[in-house]
Parts: structure tokens; sequence; C-alpha cells
């Protein structure tokens, strides 16, 4: 109990350096939890992915479609209990800097493979009655202040044209990990449209997903489902959702490589930082630990002394950088919602860097506390006076 | 084994130094600092420690006290022979036998007048409750009991050295050992902090040795040995 008290007042003793130093160490954590959340945004995907769930798409090439008469052949696979299809719409809402994920998807059974996605009944019947309707999730109803029976016109890149989308339903996530920033409208409103204009591109799907009843055979059915289609002109590439989402992920590994060699230099910094401070601190103090020793406390006293004091600091800025990091994350939430739609920080995250702040508070006391530990005590007392 | 006239020498004395050597290295230098120092001290002698600076009086002193060792010689303090003691035994043996009084006080900032007087008090396992009753009584003794709770820049340097004299009686020690303990001070102060040192010697009967530069303050020891160049002036 004396012994916190005295590393206590030891850390409240040079005010300004203690403030500036756990300011900064709150400034690394607050840096270290977005970079570690956005690695993990971008991981959000495969998170939520669902085990039952498996993703045909062509072999090729996802940018390649497949023909609509694949879902019946997938269905009569064994261990299929449902099949949905959609197409990647891209377009342009307002300018290119709007980005969200636009979808157009099929048949009617869609959001029964979407647990996860909550929509009321009456919302669902009102889409599904209307050609030209469309569900948006909440974060895109929040961002853009849309209400439900508002046309909102998008200009197709992929799919040329002015189209009009009329707001039907509003999603909700289930879980916290949820993409709730996505925006989807009817196949067959796509595929009347391109009937009309480009009909070549019309009956095709740009992917399959495929609910198995036993995510154990997963493997076995994927290689059924490719299987019914080899040497045909859309050969088929089935895996889990997961591995689809991973497919995506793996594009961009190397950014999120250079994201988390990032965050470990920022902790690296302010490692040293933090031992700097601690070793002017220890110098400035000799002489006091030079009294406690000549007193009859021992080199483990003078070591947790100096120890403690930086663990302090470096769990108060932790903290802090912590606390402030919840604020900050919802801003970025609100910024990058289209780009990284689940912007949380997990528990993880925090666990993680509370544990890192105490390792930084005593690695940054090693050398000084050694020191200290180690020095002659008549040696320290002669640097008084 | 120790013959039975050489028991008989350790129990009469509280110190007792027979040719203690000690030198520091200064780079490739190795400066020799005492050679060949033979001294005893009995119990409740007040002894003062005068010599030009360098004489290796401050050094003999942190020897006795067991704050330094020495390279060669015989060092027995409150009867035991502190150069065989491992450093954990020694700040144990520091802990126990000897009381500090410093030049410049040597308080640690951070805590109250009381709380540095309870420091030493942490290393007896007391409770809260009798490490305050131990301090407060050594703070009586003093004559400081209406700032205790003062931190020591809310002091005077004399009612700091008077915390610091305090801090070295409240474990009740075999020694106590004083480094110019009136060199910082002013004269109303240094007098004051000689008399107090007096009080230990004479009601108490607590030996002391004091390293000091003024001749005023050595008359208030009973004995003064002389330092010159690391040897004792005979």
């Amino acid at each position: 109990m004396e012994l916190l008290k005295l590393i206590l007042r030891n850390t409240l003793r040079q005010r300004l350096r203690a403030i500036l130093t756990i300011l900064g160490m709150a400034v690394a954590i607050l840096a270290f939890c977005l970079l570690r959340t956005v690695v993990d945004a971008w991981y959000g995907g495969v998170a939520a992915a669902s085990p039952n769930r498996l993703v045909t798409r062509n072999a090729v090439s996802l940018i390649f479609p497949m023909p609509i008469s694949y879902r019946q052949k997938i269905l009569r696979v064994p261990d299929v209990a449902q099949v949905a299809y959609a197409n990647w719409f891209g377009g342009v809402y307002i300018d290119e800097r709007h980005f969200f994920a636009r979808m157009a998807i099929g048949p009617k059974n869609f959001f029964d493979l979407f647990p996860e996605f909550l929509i009321s009944p009456d919302q669902l019947r009102a889409f599904w009655s209307q050609r030209n309707a469309c569900v948006a999730g909440r974060k895109l109803i929040d961002q853009y202040g849309w209400k439900l029976g508002d046309t909102i016109t998008m200009t197709g890149n992929i799919y040329p044209g002015e189209w009009q989308f009329v707001l039907r339903g509003i999603y909700r996530g289930a879980n916290k990990n949820t993409d709730e920033t996505q925006f989807f409208f009817r196949w067959d409103y796509l595929d009347e449209v391109l009937k009309k204009s480009v009909a070549y591109e019309s009956g095709q799907a740009g992917w399959y997903i495929v609910q198995v009843k036993n995510p154990s055979l997963a493997g076995a059915t994927s290689r059924a489902i490719d299987s019914l289609f080899e040497n045909s002109w859309a050969e088929t590439l089935t895996e889990t959702e997961k591995a689809f989402q991973m497919s995506f992920v793996s594009m961009t590994e190397a950014i999120l490589i250079a994201i988390r060699i990032v965050s470990l230099v920022v902790i690296g910094v302010i490692l040293v930082v933090l031992a700097n401070t601690m070793a002017m601190t220890a110098r400035e103090r000799m002489s006091e630990y030079a009294i406690l020793k000549t007193l009859g406390f021992g080199n483990r006293f003078v070591f947790t002394l100096i120890a403690g004091e930086s663990i302090t600091i470096a769990m108060l800025g932790g903290i802090l950088g912590m606390l402030l990091s919840l604020p900050v994350a919802q801003v970025f939430s609100k910024e990058l919602g289209a780009i990284l739609p689940v912007f949380e920080i997990g528990w993880q995250t925090f666990f993680m860097s509370f544990a890192i702040s105490c390792i930084i508070g005593f690695l940054a006391a090693l050398l000084p506390a050694w020191r200290a530990s180690r020095v002659r005590i008549a040696e320290a007392l002669g640097h008084i006076g | 084994m120790q013959d039975s006239s050489t028991q008989s020498r350790i129990e009469n004395f509280i110190v007792l130094v027979e040719n203690l050597q000690k030198s520091y290295k200064r780079g490739s230098e190795e400066i020799c600092v005492l050679q060949g120092i033979d001294l005893t001290i009995r119990r409740g002698e007040f002894v003062a420690l005068m010599g030009p600076s360098g004489s290796g009086k401050t050094t003999l002193l942190n020897l006795i006290a067991g704050i330094d060792r020495p390279d060669a010689g015989r060092l027995l303090v409150a009867g035991t022979d502190i150069m065989r003691l491992g450093d954990v035994d020694l700040a144990r043996w520091r802990a126990t036998h000897v009381g500090f009084i410093f030049q410049f006080y040597n308080l640690l900032p951070v805590l109250t007048g009381i709380e540095n007087v309870e420091l030493p008090l942490l290393l007896r396992g007391l409770s809260r409750k009798k490490r305050r009753e131990h301090a407060m009584l050594a703070l009586d003794l003093v004559g400081l009991t209406d700032r205790v709770h003062h931190y020591p820049r809310e002091l005077s340097g004399g009612q700091q050295q008077r915390v610091a004299i305090a801090r070295a009686i409240v474990t009740d020690p075999d020694l106590i050992v004083a480094d110019e303990p009136t060199g910082d001070l002013d004269k109303k102060s240094a007098s004051e902090a000689l008399d107090l040192m007096e009080q230990l010697n004479q009601d108490f009967g607590k030996t002391i040795i004091m390293v000091t530069h003024d001749p005023k303050a050595a008359e208030k020891a009973g004995i003064i040995h002389h330092l010159d160049k690391g040897r004792m002036d005979r």
C-alpha cells in the first residue's frame, strides 16, 4: 500500500512531463486501436460469413456471369437447401465518392438465406411486389436521410442508363458485424431492362449463394456443384462464403500488412519515448534511490518503484487512448461507412491495447530500473550537492 | 573460532576497524582513499571524524555504516563482520543497526515529514498505527510535532534536518552516522541540530559518528579523530 502511494506520488511529481508522456501514450494507443480496427473491419465480411453458405462463381473470374439456369441444377445437388443469386450493379449515386455496395438480387427467397438482415415482413412484401423497389441498410438510410417511398436515382456504369428505385424496405443487422450499408434491388428489374437494351447480357447471374444443410460437408458439396458444369462454357468455382470474402481481402493483403507494421511502429516509437522519460526521471532521482537503499530497502524495491511508475504512466495513457478511440471510431465509422461498413473497436483490440500499455510500461522501465538498482550507494550519494 | 581476547574486544567496541584499505578507480588510475586505518569506538561514544577535503573521512564513515565495501582489512560493527555480508543481508543489517543523517537531509520530497520518518519502519513489518506511534515519538523527541504533515519543501533547512534526525533514530539503531550534519545549516539551526545529537548521545546513550569540517561541531563530540590523505593522524 505504501509502495503504491509512493509510486502514485512519484508519477505526478513532474506534472507537465507526466501529462505530456501520458498524452503521447494515449495518442499512440488511439492510433493502434484505430489501425487494428481498420484491419478488423477489412476482415469484417470474412468474420460475418456464415458457415452454411457457399458461393458459386464463374471459374475464370468473378466478372464473368453464369446462366440463370444454373440455379435449378444446383438445387438438385444433395445437401443443398436453397439457392439465390446476385449481380454486382456498380453505378454512381450523386458522385463517385458516395460508394456503397449495390446489388441486384433474386429470387424471392434471397433474404431467407441471410437471416442476419432483419427486415419487417410488410416491407419485404412491398419490396417483392414492386418491380423497381429497393431495400437499403440502416446506416445508408441514416447517411442519406432516405425515407420509405423515396425514389433513388442512380447512373449505371456496368449497366448504362438512369436507374430509378423506390425505397420499400430498410434492413437492420442482427449482429454487430452485419454490414448495414448495402443496397439491394430486384434482379428481375435489371433483367427486364437488359432484355430491352443489351439482350445478350440478360438471363445471367453474377454469383450464386448456396445454403447447405450440413456445413461439415461443404467441401464435398462444392465439388459436386462444380462437377455439374465441368466442360461447359461457364465452369464454376464453388467455395465457402468465408473463402469467397477472403479472396477479396487477400487482394489487399499488402496494404493490411503495411497497416499492421505501422501499428507496431507506433508502439515502438512510444516505447522509446517512455523509456527516455523514465531514464531521465531515474537519473534525476538516483540520490533518492540511494537513500532508500541506505535505509535498507533492497534492489527489488527500487526496481518496483521505477517499473511501477512507468507502468502507471503507460496504463493511464493507454486507458485514455482507449477511451478517446470510442468517439474517434464513431467519426471514422460515419466517414468510412461505405468502405468499412463495420467499424467498431472490438474487446480484443481493447484487451490487446491494455496489455501492450502494460508491456510498454514494463519494458520502458527495464534499463533505468536496472541501472538504479545496480548503482552503488556511495557513488549515487556522491552526486548530492 | 575466535579466541577469548578477540571476543572480548568485539564486545567492548561497537566499531572495530583494523588495517582498513579502500581505493577507487578513476579511469585507468587507481586512487587510494584509505590505507591502514585502525579505529575503535565504544558503545555510547560521540566521535567526530575531521580532516581536509579528500582525506577519506566520508569514505570511512560509509564503510562503517555498510554503504560501501572495503578492499581489505577488518571491519566489525555492532558485533557483525559486515564485510562477510551479502548485499541483501547488508541492507537488512543497515536497516536494523544504523541511523543516517546527511548534510542535505535527503528526505523524499513526495512524502510528508511523518511519512519520511515512518519510511525505515516499513521494513519492520509494523502496523500502520504502530508506525505512526513510533514516528510521532521520534518527531516529538526532535521537537517537530507541529509540522508532521508538511512536505520537505514547506520546511526550513533546520526543520528538515530535525526530520532527518527523527528518521535516523526511529528504528532505535545501535549506531548513528552523520555526514556533515550542519554543513547546510545556518548558525542557529546548526547549533540546535548539534544539541539534539548531544542529547541523543547523553540522554539515550546513542553511539554517534560524525564527519565534520566545523571545529565547533566537533567540540560536541567527546572524541575527535583526524584523517589526512587516507591515514589516521596519531
